[in-house]
């Protein structure tokens, strides 16, 4: 549902590579040389694109059990999102909020959204407008790590930064 | 066991008299003693029901599965059987049933009347003082013969327990396939034994928590549909969906009044969650709580006036109970750990809760002044509790370490009496249904 207007626009940014490969070839008479020529990055994500966003700044964050308190890894990652948001403000994002496992089920749909307002609260702060931010909480019911220990739970309770629609 | 055949004689005798004289209702056989769990189970005969067809052994079957799955009956082995019933209109043969210690013995008929209609009917006799305990007949379509085996169940547990059965009722839970990260989740409803099961959703969204109307054929329950996840009612009939009023934020851990006429949920605004409830016939809400901390899983008293919830407003999550229309809210639950989930026990006399501990789960009951803590089970992970309509029983879902997806158990008051349940995938949040009218 809220992913689809995400994978359109990684769609998008996709033909405008090929697109740029292909004017590249004809007015340079010559194949580009590298991901510099294509106007990518080094690790080849155009800048401005979802691909960039989740490369080169880092689209999630993660927190401490039971807490929604923002850590300060976490605080530089957002940093740089808010950053990255105010140079590109034609995104509109949604924070998915997540619980690891070792709870239950309601708890951990309000514990996901605790994290995801708190995630909105230190973007805003940081001069995001707060009418591009919708917030949604998955609880423990979206993992993506999925084995029985603190490895994978650590990796679960997380915020996510999905881009994608048009500001509200 | 001695003791047990003496009271059951004693019983007997008292049952004929109510009966001849009118009066009150006998005391029952088999004390349930939920402190002390050491009810030996009594030791049953439950024949094959006589029919043209299989069907009334299938009857048999399933009457003798739930009594032997609530752990207060052992149904004797059909093996060791003296004398092949033929007649279910008159008395067994009480000594051939005594030599093999069968305390009752459960006979009855299976018919096909003219219209395929199904005339079935049993007799509960006590071997030991020759009389019969209960005899009734029930008329039903052929597809219904497993809810007529249960009704049957239900009628011999209640007559040899002095408690109300809870055989004839069913479960909603959510039906899990797929791995992990993209679990596919459906409403489903079965009966209690995990038979007839029937989806009632289509695994689109994610959807959560279900609960039965006291009242009506429905089920309220938090559905993903849409921009953000919501409070819904589904009707079981007709499948028609409705959102549960017009919130400014998301809905979720809800709950009916025992009366049916109100649903209790938590409100999420701004990290924070409240509890509401709506007034299903005129719309309006109440606010009950106002803190910042997650407020959430209420449920009602049986008699409506109170409601027990879980909050963190303390650093973690404990219970509280406050009055039905809110007030200050009293903290009950002081153990090592954090307790949730909290389920008022349909007779009024307990909470059953999850409580976290030492990063293991369990399931517990107190007394709704939270003295009096006990713990039924205790594992890697343990979940969710549900009455049974008698409040005897528990059911609840478990996730083994490793075991890829959870599964629902049932377990008694004593703690000693744990079943799994089947069902055909990973199952989670289940609850119980009312007792079926």
């Amino acid at each position: 549902m809220r992913r689809i207007p995400v994978n359109i626009i990684k769609i998008i940014a996709i033909c405008l590579v090929a697109g740029l490969a292909v004017t590249g070839c004809a007015s340079r008479k010559g194949l580009p040389n590298n991901a510099g020529d294509l106007g990518l990055g080094a690790n080849g994500a155009v800048p401005g694109t979802s691909q960039d966003f989740t490369v080169n700044v880092g689209d999630r964050i993660f927190f401490d059990t039971d807490s929604s308190a923002i850590r300060q890894d976490a605080q530089q990652t957002l940093a740089r999102q808010a950053q990255w948001l105010n140079q590109y403000p034609q995104y509109a994002i949604t924070i998915e909020g997540h619980a690891d496992e070792r709870g239950t089920r309601e708890y951990n749909i309000a514990l996901g959204a605790r994290r995801a307002a708190a995630t909105r609260d230190f973007l805003v702060s940081r001069g995001v407008n707060q009418g591009r931010i919708k917030t949604i909480s998955y609880g423990k019911e979206r993992p993506v790590a999925t084995c029985d220990d603190i490895s994978c739970w650590s990796q679960n309770r997380r915020a996510v930064t999905v881009l994608g629609g048009q500001g509200s | 066991m001695r003791l047990l055949m003496l009271r059951f004689i004693a019983f007997v005798t008292m049952a004929a008299a109510a009966v001849a004289f009118g009066g009150q209702p006998a005391r029952a056989l088999v004390e349930i003693d939920i402190n002390q769990g050491n009810v030996e189970p009594l030791p049953i005969a439950i024949t094959d029901f006589i029919s043209s067809d299989g069907i009334g052994a299938d009857i048999s079957g399933v009457i003798a599965a739930d009594l032997k799955r609530s752990g207060l009956f052992a149904p004797v082995d059909k093996g060791a059987f003296i004398e092949k019933v033929s007649n279910p209109d008159v008395a067994p043969r009480f000594e051939d049933w005594r030599v093999i210690n069968a305390q009752a013995v459960v006979i009855g008929r299976v018919v096909e009347e003219a219209g395929g209609r199904l005339r079935a009917e049993f007799r509960l006799w006590d071997t030991f003082a020759g009389e019969q305990m209960a005899g009734e007949q029930f008329f039903t379509n052929r597809d219904n013969w497993r809810r007529v085996a249960h009704i049957i169940a239900d009628s011999i547990y209640e007559r040899l327990t002095g408690e109300k059965g809870y055989f004839d009722t069913r479960v909603v839970f959510v039906d899990e396939t797929g791995p992990k990260e993209k679990r596919v989740k459906r409403l489903a409803i079965m009966d209690q034994d995990g038979a007839n099961v029937r989806y009632l959703t289509r695994g689109d969204d994610i959807v959560l928590t279900p609960r039965f109307s006291p009242t009506r054929q429905e089920v309220t329950y938090m559905d993903f549909a849409g921009p953000e996840p919501h409070v819904y009612l589904l009707q079981l009939e007709t499948g028609q969906r409705e959102l549960v009023g017009d919130f400014p934020g998301m809905t979720f851990s809800p709950r009916f009044s025992p009366d049916g006429q109100r649903v209790v949920m938590s409100l999420e605004q701004g990290g924070n969650a409240n509890i509401y409830t709506m007034d299903l016939r005129t719309r309006q809400t109440t606010r009950l709580t106002s803190s910042d901390a997650i407020d959430t899983s209420p449920s009602y008293s049986p008699d409506g006036s109170r409601i027990v919830f879980e909050s963190d407003r303390g650093g973690r999550q404990q219970l509280y109970v406050m009055g039905a229309n809110g007030g200050e809210p009293q903290r009950i639950s002081f153990g090592n750990g954090s307790y949730s989930t909290p389920v008022w026990s349909p007779r009024g006399d307990l909470i059953a809760f999850t409580k976290q501990s030492g990063g293991q789960f369990s399931i517990g009951v107190m007394k709704p002044d939270g003295s009096g803590e006990r713990i039924l089970t205790t594992g890697f992970h343990n979940e969710g509790p549900t009455w049974a309509p008698n409040g005897r029983v528990l059911m609840f879902f478990r996730q083994a370490a490793g075991a890829g997806g959870p599964r629902l158990f049932s377990i008694d008051l004593t703690g000693r009496n744990e079943q799994q349940i089947p069902t055909p995938d990973f199952a989670s949040d289940p609850a119980w249904s009312p007792r079926l009218e």
